[in-house]
């Protein structure tokens, strides 16, 4: 077991009131193993990734629970420590590459500063002359052309596709044992999308990473990953192996999810799911999904639903298979 | 490989063309403006004499307590371009040494109050939300609360009146708007992406303040740097003035300000030079910061 979460809490504060937004979740990810989590926008995915790396904004914070990664408890470590996980072992792509670079430098010396860090964590100096050589071998590795280019460019200069390229190289560099991909084509258009999740795909099995794959495009996930999270509103709602997922979705989220997905072989599009996201300050008490859910009984208003195993590898949180 | 090879010729090149190239870019984008060329020129002009005044200046004694009465009150003329004063000083001499006591000041002055605001406001907005930053802030709140002319005046008044204290109390009020300045520019970088994508790769929290936050920044902290220089000898001048920053006989160009105007306007020329002194640099130093401007607005 590379990753185990369980029952993880993350608050954010406000200065009026705090919202409530994860609520108990659990994942666990073995070595070599691809995870997808798929929900809704505002579900707390990126929030879930966030609070492995510890990277939550200063408003966030986590009341209880517990993230242990390779034997150690993530929300316990030292920040020493924490720094050698962030530089080595745990590398994250980020949604939106422009963003996520820093628009005042040159790539290269983003790029850098990144490899610099980690070398001298593995007690190592490098010269300049490594550092062009390490950042011209990963640029081949993402299948950027023309390194010495795109290292003296400004993020700005570099279209969506190779800024995406150069966030997946950065993450590669720290990315050791496990890669978080949060929603890694959001931003680029479809062509580039099937480009950059496939780069991904194959630099996670050549370098044996175990990956986290976030992400609102089903298909996507269907292709990429083992075993699916269904995330709503901060509470996970299903686990299963990917393939049983999308066949035989057991909660009712998930059936609505997958249902209103559109296909190419039915006529219009899906029906979608009625009702929006709860508010976090002030969520359900019982399950979260109860106000949209159209099997809703008494029970599901009140209390939470426990984790119920339908299957093998198959969880569901719901009163429906109680 | 084994000694140094083509390849590894043309890498330390490239790097050493990628180093040009930046300055280039650099002085590029400030020559675009004419006055921003003519604002560096006048500071160097000006800093070449402050620096060599005892060679520039036609009278050097004539800065400190020279007296020759047969001399007193002579007009401008080819001796004395600027004219005597009622001791029989050159003005112009006394100008000269006055550049080099307003450089020294807004030296000391900018020396303190940037590195100090500058390091609490990034610490401050890396922070927040926690005590560190309501300390920082609320006390940068306490001395912009204060006007900032009778802080100095009072601090002046209480210490020894001479140029240091005058400087000191300038200091003490300045640092707060630089703490300003960067806490609120930190605060609204602080949670963007690339902040957070540094912190996921493991950099520590010096370099997110020091090689993030800061380079962002650094246009507008310059910029501000070279507008307040010409602020500080204005402030300076006007302590001075009313007689409680440098005492005479200093040539500080405030305080000549201030004992040659009591000869207006018979003597015109002793307080026409000092003052025409003061607008110049305040002018450079205000051109000069266009430039920077200029520069950093391309980013």
């Amino acid at each position: 077991m590379l990753l185990e979460i369980s029952d993880l809490y993350v608050y954010y504060r406000s200065y009026w009131y705090t919202l409530k937004v994860l609520n108990g979740v659990w994942l666990r990810l073995d070595r070599g193993e691809r995870v997808g989590i798929i929900g809704e926008s505002g579900s707390g995915k990126t929030t879930l990734l966030k609070s492995i790396l510890r990277i939550l904004p200063q408003n966030g914070m986590i009341p209880k629970g517990e993230i242990r990664y390779d034997g150690k408890n993530i929300l316990k470590l030292s920040s020493s420590e924490l720094t050698k996980i962030r530089r080595r072992e745990i590398g994250m792509i980020f949604q939106d590459p422009m963003a996520a670079l820093n628009p005042v430098f040159k790539i290269r010396d983003q790029l850098y500063d990144i490899l610099k860090y980690k070398m001298m964590i593995e007690g190592h100096n490098p010269s300049s002359r490594e550092l062009y050589e390490e950042a011209v071998k990963i640029f081949s590795d993402v299948r950027l052309p023309d390194p010495d280019r795109v290292l003296e460019s400004y993020p700005f200069q570099l279209s969506g596709g190779m800024r995406q390229r150069v966030m997946i190289a950065m993450a590669l560099i720290s990315a050791g044992k496990l890669l978080l991909a949060d929603e890694p084509t959001t931003n680029l258009d479809v062509t580039i999308q099937d480009q950059i999740l496939k780069l991904i795909h194959r630099l996670a099995a050549q370098r044996n990473l175990s990956t986290i794959l976030v992400s609102h495009a089903l298909g996507m996930v269907y292709q990429m990953t083992d075993r699916v999270y269904v995330l709503y509103a901060g509470d996970i709602m299903e686990e299963a192996r990917t393939r049983d997922l999308f066949s035989k979705p057991k909660h009712p989220y998930t059936q609505l999810l997958v249902a209103s997905t559109p296909r190419l072989s039915s006529v219009g599009v899906g029906e979608g799911i009625k009702g929006k996201l709860p508010d976090y300050h002030n969520p359900p008490a019982g399950c979260r999904f109860a106000p949209r859910c159209p099997y809703v009984m008494d029970k599901c208003i009140n209390t939470k639903p426990r984790k119920i195993q339908v299957n093998r590898e198959h969880i569901v949180s719901c009163y429906l298979y109680d | 490989m084994g000694g140094t090879s083509i390849q590894e010729v043309k890498f330390i090149e490239l790097e050493k063309k990628i180093k040009r190239e930046n300055w280039r870019r650099i002085w590029f984008r400030f020559k675009k403006s004419k006055l921003s060329i003519l604002g560096l020129s006048m500071i160097l002009v000006l800093l070449f004499t402050a620096i060599f005044a005892d060679y520039v200046a036609p009278y050097p004694s004539h800065a400190g307590l020279y007296i020759a009465f047969k001399n007193a009150y002579k007009p401008p003329s080819f001796e004395h371009i600027l004219g005597t004063d009622m001791y029989g000083r050159d003005v112009f001499s006394r100008i000269v040494f006055g550049f080099r006591y307003a450089f020294m000041m807004i030296g000391l002055v900018l020396s303190l109050v940037v590195p100090t605001g500058v390091i609490l406001g990034l610490i401050a907005g890396y922070y927040r939300g926690t005590f560190i930053e309501t300390i920082i802030v609320r006390l940068s709140d306490i001395f912009i609360s204060l006007p900032p002319l009778v802080l100095a005046l009072s601090i002046a008044s209480i210490l020894e009146p001479n140029i240091f204290n005058a400087m000191m109390a300038v200091s003490l009020m300045w640092w707060p708007w630089y703490v300003k300045l960067t806490y609120s520019m930190t605060v609204s970088l602080r949670n963007e992406p690339f902040i957070l994508a540094a912190e996921s790769q493991g950099a520590s929290t010096l370099h997110i303040l020091f090689k993030e936050l800061l380079p962002i920044q650094l246009g507008t902290i310059l910029t501000k740097v070279t507008l307040d220089a010409g602020w500080v000898i204005l402030i300076g001048a006007a302590i001075s003035f009313v007689g409680l920053g440098a005492q005479p006989p200093t040539p500080d160009l405030g305080t000549m300000v201030s004992e040659y105007s009591k000869y207006l306007p018979e003597y015109w020329w002793m307080s026409l030079g000092p003052a025409a002194g003061i607008v110049l640099i305040i002018l450079a130093f205000n051109l000069l910061g266009d430039g920077i401007r200029d520069v950093f607005a391309g980013e």
